[in-house]
């Protein structure tokens, strides 16, 4: 007898580690040294805080480099980094760092930001509560889905991947549970970082729903 | 007053419906706020609002003000000032009656709560009690530390340290300097309450009519406090040269906050350079104003907030929710609530706000994107259904050490 699905929602607080780049080189050492859940959340950011834009911008650094240092091609660099290829934020922080490292290594001028633009450096504590709907078949699964909000949607795709260690999203990984090995890999293939989160909720209900009317 | 329920039609369902779980975690512990006024400014406004629907949502909620005479009063708007960079210096004298002030608040309030939260640097010195009430403390900043006079906060840091984190609003308000957590949360505005709810059209025009103003031509209007940080004389300068090519009118519009002893005399002075043009009209508006401040914001063309140093910005967040297209200043937290040229627009100088205020009253179309844009941006991240679960997650985060905390 499968156990269900039991959806979880998640916050985040916000901690500002008092850490500033003024440039490329500084944004390496703050890339070197600020803890893990930094590098998470400058990466995760805006799918949560801008749900609304489509399409959203990769990461925070990505973006400073570009807006604000106008180094378009680093920026490029840095926006196309494929974060979903990643099941662990080490190895995410270490190509960063290397993407960094090849740029100062050329010789490139180490030009500041305007005073006021500075990145600074924040991070994240992440506090985890069940919510109270448990999905026992693929229709109250679609159901739900379309209840929960945005911030289980995120748990669920995103935060147990890159965060919590497992190797897949917690949607696909219950499914497999299920016998529904080829939904759950469709969901494993979705890049959920190149789509907004209510885009991402509609694609996943209408899959769930297709696969439950088969 | 709004109930919690009645924010479901605004921010949805799921959203109040996990508001209720969370501070259901929060069962069993009390907090109490503390500050230092309980009638005007932001923070006054922020807790008159948030207390009622923390305890709506089950959670055992206080706030007590501290006391203080004019001489403490004077002292703190100084400190304000200097933590916000001027340079002032606060003799020894006066830093031992501050801490005086604050030790004789501690004999009298009752400082009961689980979780302390003290509000902004006149009731800081509280937490020389913690040793004997063993309770948890938080020190939240709602003004702009990002350059401040360092004698001044070397003063503060000594009790700052002494609390378990600090709430920021902005991320350059971080510090180096400090020896405990540092957070970032943003306040917020109440889409309810009676600065910001939907007004008829019938109060608009009452109010409009009021202060005699001319719907029939533009009106660019900056509300807040009469504070020298604000830059009244600056959005005069402004509105002067934007006059000499485009007939629009100037409402300047604010009231004073208790615990500040500067408002009267900045307001003397704005009085004396406008009284030569009667398209200035200089509006004070006593503590009960709010539905006069929403009706002058929702007859604006642009709102502006020139300000030099800014906390947060309440006054850009009110005038984005009312679609206003906002120019404002790069300061504080400003440049969270407007993307330039997408959600507002920022500004440096008087120049640079002269020039993009002459183009948003020649391009209403643009304006009006603008502000549409600016409404959407503050209903997904400053209403105060998020301000709340940000409190209560702070709250709940207290009591725990790891990154990821499964409750």
């Amino acid at each position: 007898m499968n156990e269900g699905f039991n959806f979880h929602t998640q916050y985040h607080l916000v901690e500002l580690l008092g850490l500033n780049a003024r440039n490329p080189e500084e944004l390496l050492a703050g890339i070197k040294t600020v803890p893990a859940s930094s590098i998470y959340y400058h990466t995760h950011r805006f799918l949560q805080q801008h749900h609304y834009l489509s399409p959203e911008p990769p990461n925070d650094f990505a973006f400073w480099l570009m807006e604000i240092l106008h180094l378009r091609s680093l920026g490029e660099e840095f926006l196309s980094v494929d974060t979903i290829s990643y099941c662990n934020l080490e190895n995410l922080r270490k190509d960063f760092v290397k993407i960094l490292e090849d740029y100062i290594s050329k010789d490139h001028d180490n030009i500041d930001c305007i005073p006021g633009f500075e990145f600074h450096f924040l991070a994240c504590k992440t506090l985890v509560l069940p919510l109270p709907y448990t999905a026992h078949n693929l229709l109250e699964f679609a159901q739900m889905l379309g209840k929960v909000s945005i911030r289980s949607l995120y748990f669920h795709m995103f935060e147990a991947r890159m965060r919590l260690g497992v190797p897949d999203n917690d949607f696909s990984q219950w499914l497999k549970s299920m016998g529904e090995d080829q939904l759950a890999l469709e969901i494993s293939k979705l890049d959920p970082y190149n789509i907004t989160l209510e885009s991402l909720r509609l694609k996943l209900i209408r899959m769930v729903e297709k696969r439950a009317q088969d | 007053m709004p109930k919690i329920e009645d924010y479901r039609a605004i921010v949805g369902d799921d959203e109040v419906d996990e508001l209720y779980i969370l501070a259901d975690r929060l069962k069993g512990k009390s907090v109490q706020n503390i500050n230092s006024t309980a009638v005007g400014g932001g923070v006054a406004e922020i807790l008159s609002r948030m207390i009622p629907l923390l305890r709506n949502l089950g959670v055992d909620a206080y706030w007590d003000v501290i006391k203080g005479d004019e001489k403490f009063f004077t002292i703190t708007k100084d400190m304000h000032n200097a933590l916000h960079g001027m340079n002032l210096d606060i003799s020894t004298e006066d830093l031992d009656y501050f801490q005086e002030v604050n030790r004789q608040n501690s004999e009298t309030l009752d400082l009961f709560g689980d979780i302390m939260f003290i509000h902004d640097p006149q009731p800081v010195g509280l937490v020389k009690q913690r040793e004997q009430k063993g309770n948890k403390w938080i020190w939240r900043c709602h003004i702009d530390v990002s350059d401040p006079h360092k004698a001044t906060m070397d003063f503060l840091r000594g009790f700052i340290n002494r609390y378990d984190a600090a709430v920021f609003s902005a991320p350059s308000f971080a510090r180096n300097d400090l020896a405990i957590k540092q957070i970032l949360i943003s306040p917020s505005i109440d889409p309810l309450s009676e600065k910001n709810r939907e007004l008829p059209q019938q109060t608009i025009d009452s109010v409009a009519e009021k202060y005699g103003l001319d719907r029939d031509r533009p009106i660019v209007t900056q509300i807040s406090r009469f504070d020298y940080f604000k830059d009244p004389l600056g959005v005069i300068e402004v509105y002067k040269k934007v006059k000499n090519h485009i007939d629009c009118q100037l409402v300047l519009a604010g009231g004073g906050a208790t615990d500040d002893p500067e408002g009267p005399r900045i307001l003397d002075q704005i009085r004396s350079v406008a009284e030569s043009d009667p398209d200035i009209h200089i509006i004070y508006l006593p503590p009960s104003s709010d539905i006069e401040v929403n009706a002058l914001q929702r007859c604006s063309t642009v709102i502006m907030q020139k300000s030099l140093r800014e906390g947060f910005g309440l006054t850009v967040t009110e005038g984005l929710w009312k679609a206003k297209p906002v120019i404002a200043t790069a300061v504080g937290g400003i440049p969270l609530q407007i993307t330039h040229k997408h959600s507002g627009i920022l500004t440096y100088s008087v120049a640079g706000t002269a020039h993009y205020l002459k183009e948003l009253l020649s391009e209403p179309e643009y304006a009006l994107k603008l502000g549409a844009n600016g409404k959407e941006h503050v209903k997904n991240n400053f209403l105060i259904t998020r301000h709340i679960k940000d409190y209560l997650s702070l709250f709940i985060s207290l009591y725990y050490k790891e990154d990821i905390v499964y409750l």
